[in-house]
This record gives C-alpha cells, structure tokens and sequence, in this order.
C-alpha cells in the first residue's frame, strides 16, 4: 500500500472536484463562507469513510446487479445520521447548508469512490482513500469558499460564531466587494477558474518531472 | 392567493427566476456531463423533466400517506431515495414495453437519473415549502423544464465555442463552466421578477 500516492491523488492529480468534477453541485452552491465549506467537508469526509469501510467490508455479500441499490442504501444512512446529529448539535450550519446536507446522498464523489475503489480493495485501503477523497474535497471546498467569500463579501474567516459573532474578519471596506461573486454566476466562474489552475498546475509539474528525466 | 396565481408563480419561478441548476445549483453533473450536443442534452432534458414529475407526486404520496402519520419523517432521504430508484427502474421498463421509440431516444440517460440531485432536490424542496399536491406536482415537471431549457440553451452555446481558442489551462471544462457562468448571468436577469404584486 502506497500512502504517499493515495494522498497526492487525492489532493491533486485526481482531486475529486478539480479532476474527476464530482460533486460540483454542492462544490458551488455552499462556498460563500469559510464556515460552510468546512462544515460541508468534514461531512463528506466523516460520511465518505464510513461508506466505504461498509462497502468494502460488504463487497463480497453484495450481488453485483443491484451493487448501486445496495451502495445508495448505505451512504443514505450514513448521510442521515450527519444530518441529525447535525440539526441536533450545528443548527445553525444545518440551516445554512440546508438541502445539501440531504443531497449528499447523490453526490457523486460518495458513490463515485464506492464505485470505483471501495467495491475493489480491502477495509483499510478504502478507508484511507474515504479519508485522502474527502480531504481533497475539503481543500477545494475551501479555495473557494475563501475566494469568494474575500471577494463577494470583503471578508474572511466568516461564519464561525468565536469570530466576531459569525461576521467574519472585514478586509475590504463594505462598499467594495463584488456581490456577484457569492451569487451563483460567481459559483460558475470561481470554480472554472480553480480548475483552469489546478491544470496549469499539474501541466507544470509534467512538464519539471520530464525535464528531470531528461536532465538523467 | 388563489390556486392558479400560485401556480403560475411556481412555474415561473422554477422555469425562470430560481432554475434549478442556474440559481440552486441542483443537478450540475448532468448538465456539465450531457451537454455537448443539442439532440443528446434535449433528450436528457426530457427524460429528467418527466422523471421529475412523477418523481415529485410519488415522494410527495409517500411523505404524506405513509411517513408522516407513522412519525418516520426522519427517515425522508433514504425513503426518497429509495423510491426514486425504483421509480426510474420503474419507468424504464415501463417505457421499454409501452412507448419503445421514447425509450429508444431517453434509454441511456434514465438510469443517470437516479442520482440527480435535481430529482431528491425537488422531492425534498417540495416537503419543505409545504406544497399541496397539485403544487408539488407543477413544481416537479416546471422545475424540469427549466432544466430542460437550461441545458439545451447550454449544449447550443457550447456547441459553437468548442473549437474557438482559449489559453491552454482553460482548455475543455474550465471555458465550459465560465460559460454556464456567463449563462446563469443571463438568468440573473430575471430575479427580482414579481408576479402578481
């Protein structure tokens, strides 16, 4: 087993959100403060572990037609159990996260990793993968919350209820910030934008490691 | 407000000023996945548009019939999602056996339907704005067609940037996501819209 690898693929050369492009739905639409996307990831970390421990220790049970039926079955309750503890101990994220806490259930990441790792390989494996998947999750839940939070609404930090009562810390002076970023057509924009720089980033890094090569 | 207002304000606003995937975000993989050519993005358009209303009735039969009066209300998502799977199934072999050359043009893009989140969005958005059942229903098949219009007009946009040149890192999907960004600009036009005062 490869550590090493299994965490850069998460995190970048097969970043759930700026490679595979899963889960975008919730990528977009809850990345408005700092707060949110945090509590966004570590939802989908805690349910993306617990899911693929389960369909890993289950995959030699479940017949392979109705595998799907049987995976959404068990990511449901996980993503209920979150969303419970949640309203029970978060309210307030609860309520601003709102339908997307549900909708975890037909994000694709979840059912994408069970799918394609967890139904694979062994307890262990699957649930370092849940883990390094969400993190990247997490990662870029947070570039863009941060961006659009800084520039839609001049602040950063927002939403944690220690920092000046959920406010956030103010950067730029209220007049300035661009509110279209926090609206949806600022969704669309930041996240092309993150995805057009994780490119260039890993186009970057083919480009050093093959020049390494031939330097050798 | 009397039923016809109400529904006219739904429509409008699910077609237009809260379209599901241009203001709430609700069913981006699809719309990004299936948008390349107009013909395959209008039939996924279709498919989803009819999935959604019978989706919207059942889930909404369900909650009421059956979770509320047992107080299982906690257990709406996997309930939801569970009968929205079978509900797709349902209709695939329905429409295999009935109305072959329908399912012929919509076949490969039902079973991607399951995992919608427009389809659970709108089941779940409908028990939270407490809709009645007429109301759920027009709210499942206008939310639809705001998908449907949503992705058509997309897949005709991209259709004609896809060989115009961009730098290199925005090659592909990133140019793809700032044009649905520049669409859901569009869009934003009509936010702010009031129907009847």
């Amino acid at each position: 087993m490869n550590l090493k690898n299994q965490f850069k693929e998460g995190l970048l050369t097969k970043n759930p959100v700026t490679v595979q492009l899963l889960g975008m739905c919730s990528t977009m639409a809850i990345t408005t403060m700092l707060f949110n996307g945090v509590g966004m990831g570590l939802s989908v970390i805690i349910i993306l572990t617990c899911s693929n421990i389960v369909i890993s220790l289950l995959r030699k049970v479940i017949p392979p037609k109705i595998r799907i039926a049987c995976y959404i079955v068990v990511i449901a309750g996980f993503v209920t159990i979150v969303d419970l503890l949640m309203q029970a101990y978060l309210p307030s994220l609860s309520e601003s996260l709102g339908v997307f806490i549900p909708l975890i259930v037909v994000n694709c990441i979840i059912l994408g990793r069970a799918e394609a790792f967890a139904s694979k390989n062994g307890v262990l494996a699957s649930a370092l993968d849940g883990i390094f998947q969400g993190i990247g999750f997490t990662v870029a839940l947070v570039i863009m919350c941060v961006v659009r939070e800084f520039l839609g609404n001049g602040t950063i930090l927002g939403g944690f209820a220690f920092i000046n009562n959920g406010g956030g810390i103010r950067i730029l002076p209220e007049m300035y910030p661009a509110l279209l970023v926090v609206l949806p057509v600022g969704g669309f924009l930041t996240l092309g934008c993150l995805i057009a720089a994780s490119q260039w980033l890993m186009q970057r890094i083919e480009r050093k490691e093959r020049e390494k090569e031939g330097a050798a | 407000m009397t039923l016809f207002t109400s529904l006219v304000t739904i429509s409008l606003g699910a077609i237009l000023v809260n379209n599901f995937i241009l203001a709430q975000f609700l069913g981006i993989c699809p719309f990004m996945g299936v948008s390349q050519k107009t013909s395959t993005a209008l039939g996924m358009g279709l498919a989803v548009t009819f999935v959604m209303g019978i989706a919207s009735a059942v889930t909404w039969a369900v909650n009421t019939y059956v979770l509320v009066p047992w107080e299982l209300e906690y257990m709406q998502t996997v309930a939801f999602i569970l009968v929205i799977a079978a509900l797709v199934q349902f209709v695939e072999m329905f429409l295999q056996k009935v109305v072959p050359a329908l399912y012929q043009a919509l076949g490969i893009y039902l079973p991607l339907i399951t995992t919608n989140c427009a389809v659970l969005g709108v089941a779940l958005l409908n028990i939270q704005n407490n809709y009645s059942f007429i109301e759920a229903l027009v709210y499942g098949i206008t939310g639809g067609l705001g998908f449907l219009v949503a992705i058509f007009l997309f897949a005709s946009i991209r259709e004609h940037t896809e060989d115009a040149e961009c730098p290199k890192s925005f090659k592909g999907f990133p140019i793809a996501l700032i044009s649905a960004g520049l669409l859901a600009l569009a869009f934003m036009g009509f936010s702010g819209m009031k129907f009847f005062g």
